[in-house]
């Protein structure tokens, strides 16, 4: 096996990370074996930050440690910088930087010692004072980790995880635990690796934060992705919505408009009226022209594309429709809620 | 948190050149580098946790005092008490200060995640467990030292007759009893039930290493057994370097001491082999949820 000499060309042409039809099984080939992902395939070009959503349980930490190489495939093909990244772990990882879920250091341990001991192990490190000016946690170096708050791990996690300036970051929920302020701050390193030419893999619960640092996504479902693209394509995949309250004394209904999508028409909770469109700009010249035409005052009209929180939302609605018996977590909850307070919920 | 520096990395100009693969020397020397930074941390926290560390050091220097304060002892004819108490010593050291502290550290550190962490590093499998073994190694090795240094000025007593069937027992049974420790973790859920599960390793191979009562004492096929238990061949290649004394009770001379090392040798060499690929099969690098 020697992988040593990849062109770098071929590289940039099939993406510093291709996933190619991923299995990845749990527990054996029985009936008690669980397959976390399911035939998932992307990849992701070089310099950019591509986002990993889905809800928890949908496979994205399962299929990170795969391209990190921490564990192997069952089926399918991965390749990080041109190589397998399990079989050439020697080549690969000094390339790579990794930051798991959560966890890993000794609590006995202070920041900048921890941070030291994980230099000694890098080819070539940035020096520890840089890597804690990098995530704010200068301050805190002679503290002992067990001393730290959830938040400070998390940002001492990223210190690691880019202390050996990474060609190719992973981040799996860098932010979760993370105050508003620590969140944006991250997102600010972010950028400037990313300005910097780092690629990035990130999973993510926050859909502002894919929203905000992604050029392209995919979101996971059930082991598989069932879309992808750039934030604002994934986004496009859902309705436009336009919401509107009719004068009371006014007796015809509204006409059909071109763009609407069947049964879209719905009266809200609040005695208003949403419209779900495929061509925002259509459909609301052709309400407003019939409201002028008739000398209609149309109260509190609202018209937005739809969110990629919309879009997430929706994936998982699809699946619990299909019989899927999904566990809702929290992120499906408080957004459906959110949903029928718009007056769109079925 | 400032985003200064970050465009310093090497990311930005790395992209178009293969990383370079490092030669063999490179390799090993790099190899080294992480181990030698996993084992300082290692020792930091061994320094820090008062118990392990009053067990490492305490256990064998005690075990040296009983052998060498026992009356039965001075009474044997042509006891060598130097000889005596420095292979008492290497067996305990090897038991305490290697295997029982190495198996709570290796715990640990996988209940804590940290060898998962590790994992995701650019440190090799057995870089890991070397470079988290090497303080407890080295807290072994010091006192084996120390006490030999100790015992010879105490006691006095001849000059050993070959040093190198003593430095192969020291090295190999470091092995062993590493190798040991890394498969005690798998049956091995927390820190607290490490108690438990390293008593068969701890009582039965020193019951019938023959520090205690002469192997030949035993049945014809329990002795046979006892003799490939891995503390046995410490044993006995400590008191074959020390004093020339064989496996049935002859004495040897420095030329006649090679060959009768070669039986020992070759029993602790087969449990590396063996520990080495059993612990490369069953060795978990996270705790089971």
């Amino acid at each position: 096996m020697d992988e040593t000499r990849v062109d770098q060309a071929v590289v940039d042409e099939a993406g510093v990370i291709t996933v190619d039809n991923l299995w990845r099984r749990y527990g054996g080939s029985g009936a008690g074996g669980f397959d976390a992902v399911r035939g998932a395939g992307f990849s992701v070009r070089r310099g950019e930050l591509f986002a990993l959503l889905g809800t928890n349980g949908a496979g994205k930490t399962s299929t990170l440690e795969v391209l990190e190489g921490l564990a192997s495939p069952t089926r399918g093909r991965v390749r990080v910088l041109g190589h397998d990244p399990r079989r050439a772990r020697r080549l690969v990882r000094p390339r790579i930087g990794i930051m798991l879920q959560g966890g890993g250091f000794p609590s006995g341990l202070t920041v900048a010692e921890t941070l030291r001991t994980w230099a000694g192990t890098l080819s070539s490190p940035r020096p520890v004072t840089e890597a804690l000016d990098l995530v704010g946690l200068r301050g805190r170096a002679g503290v002992y980790l067990r001393q730290l708050s959830g938040g400070e791990l998390r940002r001492l996690d990223l210190a690691a995880a880019i202390l050996g300036r990474p060609e190719v970051l992973f981040l799996d929920e860098p932010t979760t635990g993370l105050d508003p302020e620590s969140r944006r701050a991250t997102w600010r390193l972010v950028r400037g690796l990313l300005e910097s030419g780092t690629t990035v893999l990130l999973t993510t619960h926050y859909l502002e934060e894919a929203e905000t640092l992604a050029d392209r996504l995919a979101i996971m479902h059930r082991g598989r992705i069932v879309r992808s693209g750039t934030p604002a394509e994934v986004a496009a995949s859902q309705p436009s919505r336009i919401s509107f309250a009719l004068p009371a004394d006014l007796r015809e209904p509204v006409p059909d408009l071109p763009g609407t999508l069947a049964g879209a028409a719905r009266p809200a909770a609040n005695g208003g009226t949403v419209l779900a469109t495929s061509d925002l700009q259509q459909t609301l010249s052709a309400l407003l022209e019939w409201a002028n035409r008739r000398g209609v005052r149309l109260h509190h009209l609202n018209a937005r594309s739809a969110s990629l929180e919309e879009a997430f939302l929706a994936v998982a609605e699809e699946a619990d429709r299909s019989g899927g018996g999904v566990s809702s977590d929290g992120v499906s909850d408080d957004t459906v809620s959110g949903d029928a307070a718009m007056g769109v919920a079925a | 948190m400032t985003t200064d520096g970050v465009g310093r990395g090497p990311a930005s100009n790395r992209g178009a050149s293969v990383s370079p693969r490092p030669g063999t020397r490179g390799a090993v020397a790099d190899g080294v580098r992480r181990i030698v930074a996993l084992g300082r941390a290692e020792a930091l926290l061994l320094r820090r946790n008062a118990v392990a560390l009053l067990v490492a050091l305490t256990t064998p220097a005690a075990t040296m005092f009983m052998i060498t304060s026992s009356s039965e002892s001075g009474a044997v004819e042509g006891f060598d008490a130097a000889a005596s108490a420095v292979t008492g010593l290497a067996a305990i050291a090897l038991l305490a200060a290697v295997y029982y502290n190495l198996v709570t550290a290796l715990v640990a550190r996988r209940e804590e995640l940290v060898l998962k962490r590790l994992r995701a590093g650019e440190a090799s499998d057995s870089e890991i467990v070397i470079g988290t073994a090497l303080p407890a190694v080295a807290v072994a090795w010091a006192q084996i030292v120390l006490g030999s240094v100790a015992a010879y000025a105490l006691f006095g007593t001849a000059a050993p007759v070959n040093v190198l069937p003593a430095l192969a027992a020291v090295v190999l049974g470091t092995a062993v009893f590493v190798l040991l420790a890394a498969l005690s973790t798998v049956v091995t859920r927390s820190v607290e039930m490490a108690q438990v599960t390293t008593m068969p390793v701890l009582i039965v191979p020193l019951a019938l290493c023959g520090l205690f009562f002469p192997l030949d004492d035993l049945p014809g096929p329990l002795e046979q057994v006892a003799r490939m238990l891995p503390l046995t061949p410490v044993v006995d290649l400590m008191r074959l370097g020390l004093t020339g004394t064989t496996t049935d009770g002859r004495t040897v001379e420095l030329a006649g001491s090679f060959g009768e090392a070669a039986g020992p040798v070759l029993v602790l060499v087969a449990w590396v082999a063996l520990g080495g690929w059993a612990a490369r099969r069953w060795f978990q690098w996270e705790p089971r949820r």
